[in-house]
């Protein structure tokens, strides 16, 4: 997507919640996306765990801090499993805050995955928050959000 | 036929962990972008990616917009018997498309 | 993959003869490649010239380098497929008359644009696979920027890819090059800016969030992220002319044409990296 709006980044009182929302076993909590009746990150999660709490811890997403192209910005997923029959990653989501829709991608694995690490590339409309929610096989969720920074080429093609 | 690029080993031993990248050539449009004169450019995107081997999908993907032009999907499977990998890219206006790449597993 | 070049005497002199002239116009002590003249010719090893890959991000010059994520790397293989495809009335592929495209033109993307005789006038890469469709194959041209031709010229140029770019000492296109030396100095468009005001003025600083390339041609047709494609260095310059609001030249024009010759003469000697990877 060419979206050329660069938002600023209001971090700190955010970031604040999300420490004390965080330390209290609580939900994410994040500023919802722009328009009125967007799905936000948080709703986007829910979907995906269903009731299941998310926890922060497990999963890692590597990805590059600052960026200076959204259009293919090189993610990889890992999570800390054994990928054994009895304990595995079933699926890792990735999800955003602020492209025009939350979803990114999700990716089924299982024991014959024998290592929980996909990579892959994504769009970034603007400089946003990104979450990976991956389900393991004892249905619990675990995450892990990155925010990352997009600076725009300068000289645009028409 | 969209030109697309497997790698991966073309041996392994038996329960090794094997490395697979691939890319597929293909715009994903994501709907949401507009043309010189102004009118959106209609969505155009591989929905779903599959992996098949010794007789079960080791890995599938779900693929949305923001997935970046030209694919990049990286994942591993566990070597289990030689035969054949089949992958599958599907998605909007009719797209399907199946490479095979084969392994022999010591 | 090595992308300096080496600081050999030889380059030294050529650059010191290339930006003697860049040097007398020198407005700005900053521009790096400007003083390449007085830095080559007095430390050697010293050459100042980049590309554009070492301005990159850690995960793109990481993408360029892995042909497993290269996205460029689908057009190369795409262009395989094409080199060995039986094209036109004469019935041949490329192969029916070059044969293994690793050996037969290995070496042969770094020398161009070169001078072809039949048409007495300088022909890029493209306009050469075009010429032998036309030619011998009996095939149709090869529009500018479809993917076939942007996928025949990545694979070619791919069998230069680590070989310094070696522009021929063909004294017929020295006219070319000094044109396009001409054309890279001139202020154009609204903004009223020449090439040689970013690109060598003001390499190595920004401009809004990216950072001005020296815009040596190292790895055209490039996978550009911007584009979400590949595309020729002439789709590149076309869209600089857009930048400063000026009209583009259009494809195959002599303008082109010339300033891809005076480009491949400034960038002599830095290597191809054939498919780049740029954002």
């Amino acid at each position: 997507m060419n979206t050329r709006t660069v938002r600023p980044l209001r971090s700190t009182t955010r970031r604040a919640l999300l420490h004390t929302a965080l330390g209290l076993g609580a939900s994410i909590v994040i500023r919802p996306a722009a328009g009125a009746n967007a799905p936000t990150l948080e709703s986007a999660i829910r979907v995906f765990a269903s009731e299941a709490p998310v926890k922060v811890g497990r999963v890692l997403l590597d990805i590059a801090p600052l960026v200076e192209n959204g259009n293919a910005v090189p993610v990889t997923v890992s999570v800390e499993s054994p990928m054994t029959a009895a304990d595995h990653v079933r699926r890792i989501a990735i999800f955003n805050e602020l492209n025009p829709q939350r979803d990114v991608a999700v990716f089924t694995l299982g024991p014959r995955a024998g290592r929980a690490k996909v990579a892959t590339r994504v769009r970034l409309a603007t400089s946003q928050r990104l979450v990976a929610v991956a389900q393991l096989s004892d249905g619990t969720y675990w995450q892990h959000a990155v925010d990352v920074i997009v600076t725009l080429a300068a000289c645009v093609e028409s | 036929m969209a030109r697309a690029l497997i790698t991966m080993p073309a041996t392994a031993q038996k329960g090794e962990v094997v490395e697979i990248r691939t890319l597929i050539a293909h715009p994903m449009e994501t709907g949401y972008r507009r043309g010189d004169e102004g009118s959106v450019l209609p969505r155009n995107l591989i929905r779903r990616f599959t992996c098949v081997y010794d007789g079960e999908t080791v890995f599938s993907a779900e693929l949305h917009p923001a997935i970046a032009a030209n694919p990049l999907i990286a994942f591993s499977t566990v070597a289990t018997v030689s035969g054949m990998l089949t992958f599958t890219w599907d998605g909007d206006n009719g797209f399907a498309q199946t490479e095979r790449v084969a392994i022999t597993v010591t | 993959m090595k992308r300096l070049a080496a600081g050999a005497c030889g380059v030294a002199v050529v650059g010191a003869l290339v930006w003697a002239a860049v040097d007398a116009l020198a407005a700005q002590a900053e521009g790096v490649v400007v003083n390449a003249a007085e830095k080559a010719a007095s430390t050697p090893a010293a050459d100042p010239r980049r590309s554009g890959f070492d301005a990159m991000t850690a995960e793109l010059r990481a993408m360029q380098q892995d042909d497993a994520s290269n996205p460029g790397m689908l057009w190369v293989k795409d262009g395989e497929a094409l080199w060995n495809r039986v094209d036109g009335a004469a019935g041949k592929s490329c192969a029916s008359c070059h044969g293994v495209a690793t050996t037969a033109m290995r070496g042969v993307a770094a020398r161009y644009p070169a001078f072809d005789t039949v048409a007495a006038r300088p022909f890029t890469l493209a306009q050469r696979i075009d010429a032998c469709r036309v030619r011998h194959q009996q095939a149709e041209p090869l529009r500018a920027e479809s993917d076939a031709r942007l996928a025949l010229e990545a694979f070619v140029a791919f069998q230069s890819r680590g070989q310094p770019i070696a522009p021929p000492g063909d004294p017929r296109l020295e006219p070319f090059r000094a044109e396009g030396e001409r054309l890279y100095r001139q202020r154009i468009g609204q903004i009223d800016l020449a090439c040689v005001q970013c690109h060598d003025e003001h390499a190595g600083q920004r401009l809004a969030g990216s950072t001005i390339p020296q815009a040596h041609p190292t790895g055209y047709p490039i996978y550009r992220l911007e584009w979400q494609s590949a595309g020729s260095l002439q789709r590149r310059l076309r869209g600089c002319m857009s930048g400063v609001r000026a009209e583009p030249y259009p494809y195959d024009s002599q303008e082109l044409v010339a300033l891809e010759i005076y480009l491949a003469k400034r960038a002599e000697g830095l290597k191809v990296e054939t498919p780049a990877v740029r954002p």
